[in-house]
């Protein structure tokens, strides 16, 4: 049983409003119960389709508008494994990272709804089996991968108490 | 010291500048101790970080979940009780609750209801200056690039991380300049020349990068000018949007502040993926339609449009500046019958001021309901929320669907001059027929 492609009807500028509306993120506080009203706005259920370790199809612009941390903890407890989109607005990016919920940042013309994929953090290559086509995603940086890996970065500051990367410019 | 052409290595740190940087690049570096360029991921010192009481509710669950947290320093952390001050609901109370005991316990300041917003006390408190690196739970905390500061808007999580280790990570970014040449019409104002670029660049026309804005136009803005049009930054989707610091800027930061201002320029041959000039010598007023921020027309598309209730305030441009104008306009005058004005000021200090200068009065005069100082009705929680159907006319920074409360509801937006010509018509009204007044 493999893991599939989801898309909305819109593809490009969805707003965090979209992906959680302002109603709901005061009213709930459970995580699971919160992952039942994305995209309510625009596609009722939507939820519903979404399997554990599906993933969600986008164009540019995913996430932009208001910083509410509610839509990428939304997304995460949907059971999605990533959001696959050609741009992600940058707080929404920030915080998705930051909560654990992994951004792939791609060509997405050639991914349909219910495609069937598989990605390869090795090689940074999403393979859309369904199409028989490979699509290279943007390598995620080392920090950001770390706060994955941990399930985002409050786990990641429990564990080191700091940040522990060797980063910087040339010097 | 500075070697034109070739770097000089002291002690194995860099030293002297041919790096032709930006002003992102410069803060950034300055503050990560490295030589940072646009692309590299860096880990950075902030100066300064803060909450409003939107966001402050996740800050403090998520920084109680870091063992051993404690505010990396005192004064350089503060919550702001704005976005729904004073509370509409218990639940908000709740929340407001919440954020006067973690200030309490972290020994940390609180600005409480009726202090003002957020992106005026931190920068009229003087918590920020020329130079610094600034964090805030809000995304309109790109505002104080207008006094040279380097401000982004970051998640709650983010921005526990940050006021539990005083660092956090940073995508050094690209920056597009902007320059801005010409002399504005009367009755046309920075909140016009920002709606007008926003038009231009779009909505995510600048996601992810810095902007910088020169040229004379800003050298002639008032500070409170400037605030304006770096507050909308975020609408281009930038991460902020900084300008040099000259007289003024010195002048007002010491005014405001006991910190000693780092004023940064840009490197005259700093590398810019775009630049954009612009002349605003024959802009009208703009005005940004339902439902996006850069759905921008002039002022000629939309005369005529009935509207309901005018909003001026917000951090955008709820300024003393900003009511000297309205109170100019408005003055001897009566709001239109069937139209809600409401206006807020940005802060107790300006709240005082326009009280001094006799705006206050003025506006009551004309009919006007005059709001404690706080975000007002912008965001959509209280104060003048919408009913169906109904047209509202913001000096705010957002007119997304639902954003004062009500999806069946359209919000336009423009400067408090157009507002507080529309109040008195009771219809979108251009601000240029009181030039007289101005």
């Amino acid at each position: 049983m493999g893991n599939f492609a989801h898309r909305l009807k819109i593809q490009n500028d969805i707003n965090t409003d979209y992906v959680i509306s302002g109603r709901y993120k005061f009213k709930i506080q459970d995580e699971k119960e919160l992952a039942k009203y994305i995209f309510a706005d625009l596609e009722e259920d939507f939820y519903k389709k979404i399997k554990l370790g599906d993933f969600l199809v986008s164009g540019e612009n995913f996430g932009c508008g208001s910083s509410r941390e509610q839509a990428p903890v939304a997304l995460k407890a949907s059971g999605l494994q990533a959001v696959i989109a050609k741009s992600f607005a940058r707080i929404f990016y920030r915080n998705a990272f930051n909560v654990g919920l992994c951004l792939l940042e791609c060509e997405t013309n050639y991914i349909d709804d219910m495609d069937e994929l598989e990605v390869d953090f090795e090689k940074n290559i999403i393979k859309n089996i369904s199409k028989g086509v490979n699509i290279e995603f943007k390598p995620i940086p080392e920090i950001m991968k770390n706060f994955l890996d941990k399930g985002g970065v409050v786990e990641y500051f429990k564990e080191y108490g700091t940040f522990k990367e060797n980063v910087g410019g040339a010097v | 010291m500075r070697v034109r052409g070739r770097s000089l290595m002291i002690g194995g740190k860099l030293k002297g500048s041919f790096m032709r940087q930006t002003i992102a690049e410069k803060i950034l570096s300055e503050h990560s101790g490295t030589r940072a360029k646009a692309g590299d991921i860096i880990i950075a010192n902030i100066d300064f970080c803060f909450g409003q009481d939107g966001t402050s509710g996740m800050i403090i669950d998520s920084f109680r979940k870091i063992k051993d947290a404690s505010i990396f320093s005192k004064n350089a952390f503060c919550m702001v009780i704005d976005h729904s001050a004073p509370s509409p609901n218990i639940g908000v109370s709740a929340i407001h609750d919440k954020i006067r005991e973690f200030a309490a316990e972290q020994k940390v300041k609180v600005f409480d209801v009726g202090r003002g917003v957020c992106h005026q006390l931190i920068p009229e408190s003087g918590y920020v200056t020329c130079g610094d690196l600034v964090l805030g739970a809000d995304s309109h905390t790109c505002t104080y690039g207008a006094i040279n500061v380097l401000s982004t808007g970051v998640g709650s999580t983010d921005l526990a991380i940050a006021a539990a280790s005083g660092k956090n990570w940073f995508k050094v970014p690209e920056t597009i300049k902007i320059v801005l040449e010409g002399r504005l019409p009367k009755g046309v104002y920075s909140k016009d020349v920002i709606l007008h670029i926003i038009r231009d660049i779009g909505a995510r026309g600048a996601t992810y990068k810095a902007v910088e804005f020169h040229g004379q136009l800003i050298s002639d803005l008032s500070i409170d000018g400037r605030f304006t049009i770096a507050n909308m930054a975020v609408e281009m989707g930038a991460k902020c949007g900084i300008m040099s610091a000259d007289k003024k800027t010195i002048d007002w930061v010491k005014c405001h502040s006991a910190k000693p201002p780092k004023s940064i320029a840009p490197d005259s041959d700093a590398k810019y993926v775009q630049t954009r000039a612009y002349d605003v010598s024959d802009l009208s007023p703009q005005v940004a339609c339902p439902h996006t921020v850069d759905n921008v027309c002039g002022i000629e598309d939309v005369l005529g449009t009935k509207i309901d209730e005018v909003n001026i305030g917000t951090c955008t441009n709820g300024r003393l500046e900003d009511l000297e104008i309205t109170a100019k306009i408005l003055k001897g005058r009566k709001v239109a019958s069937g139209v809600k004005l409401i206006i807020t000021p940005a802060s107790r200090k300006i709240y005082l001021g326009a009280l001094k200068a006799g705006y206050i009065e003025i506006f009551v005069r004309a009919g006007a309901a005059v709001n404690n100082p706080g975000c007002g009705p912008c965001v959509g929680t209280h104060q003048g929320v919408l009913a169906d159907g109904e047209n509202a006319f913001s000096t705010a920074n957002r007119n997304f669907k639902g954003r004062m409360g009500n999806p069946n509801s359209n919000i336009y937006l423009g400067s408090p001059a157009t507002a507080a010509a529309t109040a008195l018509a009771g219809k979108i009204a251009d601000p240029r027929e009181h030039r007289r007044r101005l």
